[in-house]
C-alpha cells in the first residue's frame, strides 16, 4: 500500500476492468461518426506520447520508478520512451541544470519535431531549487519554454504521472492551427528559437 | 625510509637559508610557505631531492584570504612521496591585484587541468601554463566564483522573498 498521499488519498472506484480513451464528442449512427479533426488527432496524440527522459539527479530516479512496474507510466501511452530527440514528443527534464548543461537542453529541444512539448520535473528543473548558486541554471524556462512544471524535490512518482496526465490533456485540447499561430512564433522568438 | 617532518624542515633550511620559509605543523602534516617567485625552486627541490622526493602531486588549489592585504590569494600545493607515504603542504601567496605565479605544468603534467581550475575559480593566472582558459565554469562567465568578493547566490533573481527563507 502506497504512503497516503493527495494523489492517492481520493479513492476513485474502477468503473471498468479495461478503460479504453472516451470517445471525442461527435455524431454517429450506422456505421459512420463524425467529429472534428482536431479532437481525434488531440485523441491519438496524447495517448500516444513519446518521452525523451533528460535525467540529471535525483528527479531520474523517481522517473525510473514512474516507468517501473509499479507505477508504470505506460499505463497512460507512454510505453516508448525514446532516446533520440528526433523521435519523441515530451521532453521531461528531470534535475539540476548546470549553466553549462543549458545549451545542451536547448539543442536537445530544437532537435525534437514540432509539436513538442516540455515538462520540468522537481524544484532544480523549475527554479534551480536549492542551488541558489553560480554554476546552475535557476530554472530551464530561461533556455526552453515549459509546458508544465511538477514540484517537489524530487517529486513522487505520482506526482510525475500527475505532471504527465496535465501534459495529456494540453495535448488533446491543443488546436491543430496553434503552432502556427503568431503568439507561438513570438514565444519560440522570445527563447531566440525560429 | 620514514621521512621525518624535522628532516624535510632541516633539508629545507640547507638548501634555501634560514629565512625563506615559515613552517606549520598542523596534524602531524607539515605545512611551508615560501614567496611565490620560489615556488618552481622548491618544488624542483622537493622532487630531485634523492632523500625527499615529492613526486607526486596530489592536489593543486587556490584559497582567497580577502582579509590579508598584499597576499590575499593562496596557491596549495599538496605533495605526496610515494615511497615513504609522506604527505607535505606547500603554500605560496599572492596579491589579488597581480596574481600571477608560475606554472607547475613542465614538472607535473597533472597540474595542466588542476591549475585550470584554479583559475577558473579564483582567477590566478599560472605564468607559463600551456593552456590557460577556463575548465568547468561556462566560458562566458566573466568572475572567478571562488572569490569571496562574489556573493554566492544570484543577485538578479527577484522571485526570492527574503522572508520566506528566514533572513528577512
Amino acid at each position: 500500500m502506497s504512503r497516503p498521499v493527495s494523489y492517492n488519498l481520493i479513492q476513485k472506484p474502477l468503473e471498468k476492468d479495461i478503460s479504453v480513451a472516451p470517445l471525442p464528442d461527435g455524431h454517429q449512427g450506422e456505421g459512420f461518426f463524425a467529429t472534428s479533426l482536431d479532437a481525434v488527432i488531440g485523441l491519438a496524440r496524447k495517448n500516444s506520447i513519446w518521452p525523451l527522459p533528460f535525467a540529471t539527479s535525483c528527479c531520474g530516479i523517481e522517473f525510473m520508478a514512474t516507468m517501473g512496474s509499479h507505477y508504470d507510466l505506460a499505463r497512460f501511452g507512454s510505453e516508448r520512451v525514446g532516446f533520440s530527440p528526433r523521435q519523441c514528443d515530451l521532453l521531461m527534464v528531470m534535475g539540476t541544470i548546470a549553466k553549462k548543461m543549458g545549451p545542451v537542453v536547448r539543442q536537445v529541444y530544437l532537435q525534437m519535431a514540432e509539436p513538442r512539448w516540455v515538462i520540468a520535473v522537481g524544484a532544480c528543473a523549475s527554479s534551480g531549487g536549492i542551488f541558489d548558486t553560480y554554476s546552475v541554471l535557476q530554472g530551464i524556462d530561461q533556455v526552453v519554454p515549459v509546458d508544465v512544471y511538477v514540484p517537489g524535490c524530487p517529486p513522487r512518482p505520482e506526482a510525475i504521472i500527475d505532471g504527465v496526465l496535465r501534459i495529456q490533456d494540453l495535448v488533446g485540447k491543443e488546436s491543430l492551427r496553434r503552432r502556427n499561430s503568431e503568439q507561438y512564433k513570438a514565444l519560440l522568438n522570445s527563447y531566440g528559437i525560429q | 625510509m620514514a621521512l621525518s617532518n624535522e628532516y624535510i624542515i632541516q633539508r629545507l633550511k640547507e638548501k634555501f637559508g634560514e629565512e625563506l620559509f615559515t613552517f606549520q605543523e598542523s596534524y602531524g602534516m607539515l605545512e611551508l610557505v615560501a614567496p611565490k617567485e620560489m615556488n618552481l625552486k622548491v618544488l624542483n627541490f622537493l622532487y630531485d631531492d634523492a632523500q625527499l622526493q615529492f613526486r607526486f602531486l596530489t592536489d593543486l588549489t587556490g584559497v582567497h584570504y580577502p582579509n590579508r592585504t598584499g597576499e590575499e590569494l593562496a596557491v596549495v600545493y599538496h605533495l605526496h612521496n610515494l615511497q615513504s607515504n609522506c604527505r607535505i603542504r606547500f603554500k605560496v601567496h599572492t596579491s589579488v591585484d597581480q596574481p600571477e605565479v608560475y606554472t607547475a605544468t613542465g614538472l607535473f603534467s597533472a597540474a595542466n587541468w588542476m591549475e585550470r581550475e584554479t583559475y577558473d575559480f579564483f582567477g590566478i593566472q599560472f605564468v607559463g601554463h600551456p593552456n590557460l582558459k577556463r575548465i568547468l565554469n561556462v566560458d562566458e562567465m566573466d568572475y572567478f566564483p571562488l572569490r569571496k568578493e562574489f556573493p554566492l547566490e544570484d543577485q538578479t533573481r527577484i522571485d526570492k522573498d527574503d522572508e520566506m527563507f528566514g533572513r528577512g
